[in-house]
């Protein structure tokens, strides 16, 4: 039982191993894996991180510029991050905060038809 | 006095998972103990058949969190075995070093655990505090905290900058310290002693007829180590099996509280000497044919089997985990003792549910 004695006195002297959460929250580390984000002015929805993602919680549609993530079955893992060419997609150090409801991300992007013709607009334009 | 039959789980406050053990007693001494899984079965090995062999990486980690770089290790080396497909020695180093930090954290929450069971409450929030250095450690180096997800087949995802390095080395430097200041309090205090001295005893003669596997193996004195085998860089390092020859629940803690020093020595040897270099090579083709991986988890050896017709898919994917190993000798150490050693005993082999039955 004295085994424990000296920890234990230690611990009355030395500083406190947690912290008051809500107040102090500690800053997240660089390159931490949290919550999936897709940049979809950058997007080119090529839709290789949906074939990648292991729980399939990606959903990509060419023709209409639509990007859907399930963040429930998202696993943090970067493998949609590590593969996506653009550099669209990135993870947010923090991680989702808990959420009562089901959540769905829909993003809406340009079809790369419009897009085209957009573009083609701006340089007969210039 | 007439027997009687009392159930164990699968709900049980010492259990962090569900396990049912069947004990009929007589009196307060147990005479037979009948164990019952399937609590939490998944079918992870089934999804092998609709998610392509690169994506198995992230479900095979999945079998159990606690080591999953170990899973992802094993797969990924049988894979590369398959193959043919030289992984870079720099991955190897980095492995070996995110492996063993895995193995710390491991033995550290089973120690915790192992010390709530015999009722020491505080000594096991000590072991937490200390593992919560090593959790950080990994969200830092890795990205994520538990479940680290480094490895492809072929390599490694991230590497370990020289800053990263510095701070493994130094939180190590901390570890060890604090982990020495507790080892009497686990290792001789005399009633931490009372419950676990000559509790379960497992011949080596017998461990090794039933198969036991790892840390419960090594506790009975039989020097058996999946890391001789030299995978990763273990072959590059100094190593040496800890083992102790009593085969009782203090020896089997024992060498998990010594396999944590051993641990932080191999993540030094391996940051001394890691060699500058790519950290994964390209993968081209499909494996095909069949391969065995075996590794040492911290709970024991892990073996995977796996065969491949040369399609994206994998035709079978077979895991065999150390609990499931372990589960054999738990029964024969159980009879001849008191009820109220159950717990301590259940846990002496640190046992892992959802990994047995996957």
């Amino acid at each position: 039982m004295f085994k424990m004695t000296p920890t234990i006195l230690r611990n009355f002297v030395s500083r406190r191993a947690t912290r008051m959460y809500p107040v102090v929250v500690r800053p997240p580390f660089p390159g931490a894996r949290g919550a999936l984000c897709n940049d979809v002015a950058v997007c080119d929805f090529c839709g290789i991180c949906a074939a990648k993602c292991p729980s399939r919680c990606i959903a990509v549609d060419k023709k209409s510029a639509t990007w859907q993530c399930d963040p429930f079955a998202c696993i943090c893992c970067g493998i949609c991050v590590d593969v996506c060419k653009t550099g669209a997609l990135r993870q947010d150090p923090l991680y989702r905060p808990p959420s009562t409801a089901r959540e769905h991300i829909f993003l809406q992007g340009t079809p790369a038809k419009d897009r085209n013709e957009k573009r083609q607009t701006a340089d007969m334009a210039t | 006095m007439p027997l009687a039959t009392i159930p164990f789980g699968p709900q049980h406050p010492v259990l962090p998972e569900p396990i049912h053990l069947k004990l009929t007693v007589e009196d307060e001494v147990i005479r037979e103990a009948v164990p019952a899984l399937g609590y939490v079965h998944r079918g992870l090995e089934k999804l092998a058949e609709i998610r392509d062999f690169h994506q198995m990486i992230q479900i095979v980690e999945r079998v159990c969190g606690i080591c999953s770089m170990m899973h992802a290790m094993c797969y990924a080396q049988c894979i590369e075995e398959l193959m043919a497909i030289e992984v870079p020695p720099r991955a190897r180093y980095l492995r070996t070093v995110w492996a063993e930090l895995h193995r710390i954290h491991s033995h550290l929450l089973w120690l915790g655990l192992f010390a709530d069971a015999f009722g020491f409450e505080s000594l096991f929030m000590q072991l937490w505090k200390i593992r919560e250095k090593i959790m950080d450690l990994q969200e830092a180096t890795a990205g994520n905290r538990v479940i680290v997800s480094v490895n492809v087949i072929g390599g490694l995802r991230r590497d370990l900058s020289p800053d990263q390095q510095q701070m493994i080395a130094r939180s190590l430097a901390e570890v060890e310290e604090e982990l020495k200041r507790l080892e009497s309090t686990l290792l001789e205090d005399y009633t931490v002693q009372k419950r676990t001295r000559g509790k379960g005893v497992v011949s080596a003669a017998k461990a090794l007829e039933l198969g036991c596997v790892g840390p419960t193996l090594r506790g009975s004195g039989v020097a058996q180590d999946m890391r001789m085998l030299g995978y990763a860089a273990y072959n590059d390092l100094a190593f040496e099996p800890v083992v102790e020859q009593d085969g009782d629940c203090y020896c089997r803690s024992k060498v998990r509280y010594r396999e944590v020093y051993q641990s932080i020595d191999l993540i030094r040897q391996a940051l001394a000497r890691m060699p500058e270099g790519e950290i994964s090579t390209k993968v081209k083709g499909r494996p095909e044919g069949e391969g065995i991986g075996r590794v040492e988890q911290p709970r024991g050896e892990v073996l995977y089997y796996i065969r491949s017709g040369g399609g994206k898919y994998l035709d079978r994917v077979r895991i065999r985990t150390p609990t499931f190993a372990n589960v054999p000798v738990l029964v024969a150490m159980l009879p001849g003792m008191y009820l109220s050693d159950v717990p301590v005993i259940v846990l002496s082999i640190d046992p892992c549910i959802s990994c047995t039955e996957r």
